[in-house]
C-alpha cells in the first residue's frame, strides 16, 4: 500500500491544457497513474493528452462523468485558490495543488472550504506525490521525475522539491525504495503538515521507516517531532533540516522559509526531532546510511 | 514586500481608522512647513520621524520630538542627513505628538499554525510584542479571524473586554480591530500591526478618552502585489539594491551574504542545503540563488551576472538536479554568461537529473570542473575559493 496515491487514484488534472499540466500529465500517465480526466473552463468535450483523456468545463462534471477521486492542480496563481475550492465542493477528496505564488490570503478562504468538505489538500507550492511501482505501475501525480524511485518501503515526506529529489535518489542509488514520497510544499499556509502526513504514514502498513526533510520558517517539524515521540516509537526515523547556515529574518526563497527571531530556526528543529528519536542528517547523502543505523532493514 | 509607516498610515486611514494628522517630508524646509500647519492647528509638539525599512530607528537617533518650528526644521535636517543600519534617510513624518494615557498592542497577521488570520492584542503596547511573549505569555490575548467573514464583532469584543477596555473605548476597539481585518484581507498584507494603539483624552468623548493609531507597520504578500498596483507604486526603489531589484525582475530568488563562494541553485531547500554543506566544508557561502523551476539559458546568464557583482566571490558553486529545470539548459547558459562576463572566478558546476549527460558533455568541451556528488562539489569549492585546485 502507499499513502494518499496508489492503485485506488482516479485522477483529474485541473489545468490540463496549458504547457506545465500538459507535460506533466503526459509523464504521469507514462508512470501508470490513471488519468481519467482534464478540466479546463471552455474547452469540455474536447479531448487531451493524444486523444486519450476527456476534458470537462468544470471539475463537478469531471467527477459525475469519470469518477475522479483526486486532483492534480496546475492553474495559475490567480485562479488557483479558486480551483482548489472547485474541487473540494465537487466532492474530490484527495486534492494536490502545484501552482506556486498563490496569494496567501486565497490560501486561507480556500483551506477553510476544504477542512469543511473533510477533502486533504496537499500544497500548494508542492511537488506532489509519487508511489512507486516498477513498469508502469506506480502512481504518480505532480511534478516529481519518475527516474528517482524505487518501490519499496520508506514513506518520504518534505517541504521542499528539488531537495527532495536529491534524498530521494540518494536513498535509490542506496537500494532503499519509498512507500510514497510526498512533497507538502513551501508556504506559509498549506493544507497537509509534516504531522498529518505522519499520522498518514503511521497508518499505513506497508511503510516501515520515516523520513522527513524540514527546512527553517515555523514550527511544523516540532509538531511533528512531538507526536512522533509519542506515536511512531515502532519506526526507524530519519531527518534531515535544511537552512543551518541560513540569516535571521530574510526569506529564503520559500515564502515560508524564514528564521523570525528565535523562532523557526534550524537548532531548534534538530533539537526537537533528535529528542523525538529521530537520527538527524548532516547532508541529504548521509540519510541511507542512517536509515540503517536506526534499525531499517531492507526488504 | 514592507511598506513605509507614512505608507502603512495612509492605507489605515483609508480604510476609516483613526490615524493623526501628518505629513511626509523630503527637505527641512518642508518638515518646517508642515510643522507650522501642525503648530497652528493647537499641536504643542510635533514627532519628527525617519522613514527606514528597518527597527530600532528611534535609538539610532531618527525619530525626535520638537517644540517650535525652528526646532522643527533643524532635527528634520539632522534626521535626514542619517544613515539607519546602511539605509541613508530620505524622507521624514511630522505628525502631531500625542499626550499618552497608555498603550495597546494590536495586530493582525497570518498563522502559520492555526492557517488562517490571527489577532494579537496586549495592554502593554508600546514595546515589541516579543518582549511582551517572553516576558509574560499570558498578557497576550489571541482571536482566529473568521475565514471568509473576518474579524466578527463579537470576537473583537471579547479581545477589547480581555485587554480591559469599556464603554465607549470598546466600541472603538472594536471597530479598529474589525478594520485591521479588513486592511490585511482587502489589501493582501499578510502583517498589519499597530503599536501603540494609543489611548488619548478627547473631552469630547463619552468616557472622555479616544483610540489613535499611533505607529503602523503592513507587509504586503508578494505573491498578490500583481492585483494591488497601487501598492507596488509605493515600492521604494531607492531602497533595494540594483542587484536585488534585477535579481527580482528576473524571478530569481537572491540574498546577498558575506562568504566568498557563490551559490547558483534550482529550489529553495536544496540552495539553503547547498549553503549547510558549503559551510560545513569550512567554507563560506557569499549568497543564496535559487534560479526557479524550468529556468532557461538567459536567466541563467543573470544569475551569473548577479553572482559575479558580488566583488567579495572568489569561487562559484553551481548544483542543479534537473526536473523541469533540463541540465543541457543550465550548462548552455554557464557557457553562454562566460563569454559575457568581465571576471572569471574558478567555478565548480554539479548538474544530476534530467538532460545531464548532455550537460555533462557541454561541460566538458567547455572545460568546466565538475562533480557529482553534492559534498564533492560543496568541498571543491570550498578549495577552489582558497586557492586551490579543483
Amino acid at each position: 500500500m502507499s499513502i494518499l496515491v496508489g492503485p485506488q487514484t482516479r485522477l483529474v488534472v485541473q489545468g490540463l491544457t496549458g504547457r506545465e499540466g500538459g507535460f506533466h500529465a503526459a509523464q504521469m500517465a507514462a508512470y501508470g497513474t490513471k488519468i481519467v480526466a482534464g478540466v479546463t473552463p471552455g474547452r469540455g468535450g474536447e479531448r487531451a493528452l493524444d486523444e486519450s483523456v476527456p476534458m470537462f468545463d468544470t471539475v463537478i462534471d469531471a467527477v459525475r462523468e469519470t469518477g475522479a477521486n483526486t486532483s492534480c492542480i496546475f492553474v495559475p496563481a490567480a485562479g488557483a485558490g479558486d480551483a482548489i475550492a472547485e474541487a473540494a465542493e465537487a466532492g474530490i477528496k484527495v486534492i494536490f495543488c502545484i501552482t506556486e505564488g498563490i496569494p496567501v490570503h486565497d490560501m486561507v478562504g480556500a483551506l477553510a472550504i476544504v477542512r469543511a468538505h473533510g477533502a486533504h489538500l496537499i500544497g500548494p507550492n508542492c511537488p506532489g506525490a509519487t508511489s512507486p511501482g516498477a513498469n508502469g505501475s506506480g502512481t504518480k501525480v505532480g511534478i516529481i521525475p519518475a527516474s528517482i524511485h524505487l518501490p519499496g518501503d520508506v514513506g518520504v515526506v518534505s517541504r521542499s522539491g528539488t531537495l527532495t529529489y536529491e534524498a530521494v535518489q540518494s536513498m535509490t542509488d542506496a537500494g532503499i525504495g519509498q512507500s510514497t514520497c510526498l512533497g507538502i510544499g513551501g508556504d506559509p499556509i498549506i493544507g497537509t503538515t509534516f504531522r498529518e502526513a505522519l499520522e498518514l504514514f503511521a497508518a499505513d502498513s506497508a511503510t516501515r521507516a520515516i523520513v522527513l526533510i524540514g527546512e527553517i520558517g515555523g514550527s511544523a517539524e516540532e509538531e511533528a517531532a512531538a507526536w512522533a515521540a509519542e506515536n511512531l516509537k515502532h519506526l526507524p526515523r530519519v531527518a534531515f533540516i535544511a537552512g543551518r547556515a541560513a540569516p535571521e529574518g530574510r526569506r529564503m526563497g520559500h515564502a515560508g522559509a524564514i528564521v523570525s527571531g528565535a523562532s523557526g530556526r534550524a537548532v531548534d528543529k534538530i533539537a526537537a526531532l533528535e529528542a523525538a528519536g529521530f537520527k538527524v542528517a548532516g547532508s541529504p547523502t548521509e540519510l541511507p546510511r542512517l536509515l540503517i543505523e536506526a534499525g531499517y532493514k531492507k526488504s | 514586500m514592507k511598506l513605509h509607516e507614512a505608507e502603512a498610515r495612509e492605507l489605515l486611514r483609508r480604510a476609516g481608522l483613526p490615524v493623526p494628522d501628518g505629513e511626509v517630508a523630503t527637505t527641512p524646509a518642508a518638515a518646517r512647513a508642515t510643522a507650522e500647519r501642525l503648530f497652528a492647528g493647537g499641536a504643542t509638539q510635533v514627532v519628527i520621524k525617519a522613514q527606514v525599512l528597518v527597527g530600532g530607528r528611534g535609538k539610532a537617533g531618527g525619530v525626535k520630538l520638537a517644540r517650535s518650528v525652528e526646532e522643527a526644521e533643524k532635527i528634520a535636517a539632522q534626521i535626514l542627513a542619517l544613515t539607519i543600519k546602511d539605509l541613508p534617510v530620505r524622507r521624514v513624518l511630522v505628525a502631531p505628538a500625542a499626550e499618552i494615557l497608555r498603550e495597546i498592542y494590536l495586530s493582525a497577521l497570518i498563522d502559520r499554525s492555526s492557517r488562517g488570520i490571527l489577532l494579537m492584542a496586549s495592554a502593554a503596547g508600546g514595546m515589541e510584542i516579543e518582549e511582551v511573549a517572553a516576558k509574560d505569555p499570558t498578557a497576550i490575548i489571541r482571536e482566529i479571524a473568521h475565514p471568509h467573514a473576518g474579524l466578527l464583532p463579537f470576537q473583537a469584543r471579547r479581545l477589547g473586554l480581555r485587554i480591559g477596555a469599556r464603554g465607549d473605548l470598546l466600541k472603538q476597539f472594536v471597530a479598529i480591530a474589525t478594520g485591521l481585518v479588513r486592511v490585511a484581507r482587502e489589501s493582501d498584507a499578510d502583517l498589519v500591526e499597530v503599536n501603540p494603539l494609543a489611548v488619548v483624552p478627547e473631552p469630547e468623548l463619552p468616557g472622555g478618552e479616544r483610540l489613535v493609531c499611533l505607529d503602523a507597520k503592513v507587509t504586503i504578500d508578494d505573491s498578490a502585489l500583481d492585483r494591488h498596483p497601487e501598492l507596488e507604486a509605493w515600492r521604494d526603489e531607492d531602497s533595494e539594491d540594483p542587484i536585488d531589484r534585477e535579481a527580482r525582475e528576473m524571478g530569481i530568488a537572491y540574498i546577498r551574504l558575506d562568504g566568498s563562494i557563490g551559490c547558483m541553485v534550482n529550489g529553495a531547500g536544496l540552495a539553503m542545503t547547498t549553503l549547510d554543506l558549503v559551510t560545513r566544508a569550512g567554507g563560506t557561502p557569499a549568497n543564496f540563488l535559487d534560479i526557479g523551476g524550468g529556468a532557461r539559458a538567459d536567466k541563467v546568464a543573470a544569475a551569473m551576472r548577479i553572482i559575479l557583482a558580488d566583488k567579495g566571490v572568489k569561487a562559484i558553486l553551481v548544483n542543479i538536479f534537473g526536473g523541469i529545470t533540463r541540465g543541457d539548459e543550465v550548462a548552455r547558459g554557464l557557457i553562454e554568461a562566460r563569454g559575457q562576463q568581465e571576471r572569471t572566478v574558478p567555478m565548480v558546476v554539479r548538474i544530476v537529473g534530467t538532460n545531464a549527460k548532455e550537460a555533462a558533455e557541454l561541460l566538458t568541451a567547455g572545460g568546466f570542473a565538475t562533480a557529482t556528488s553534492l559534498d564533492e562539489a560543496a568541498e571543491k569549492a570550498v578549495a577552489l575559493a582558497a586557492g586551490g585546485a579543483a
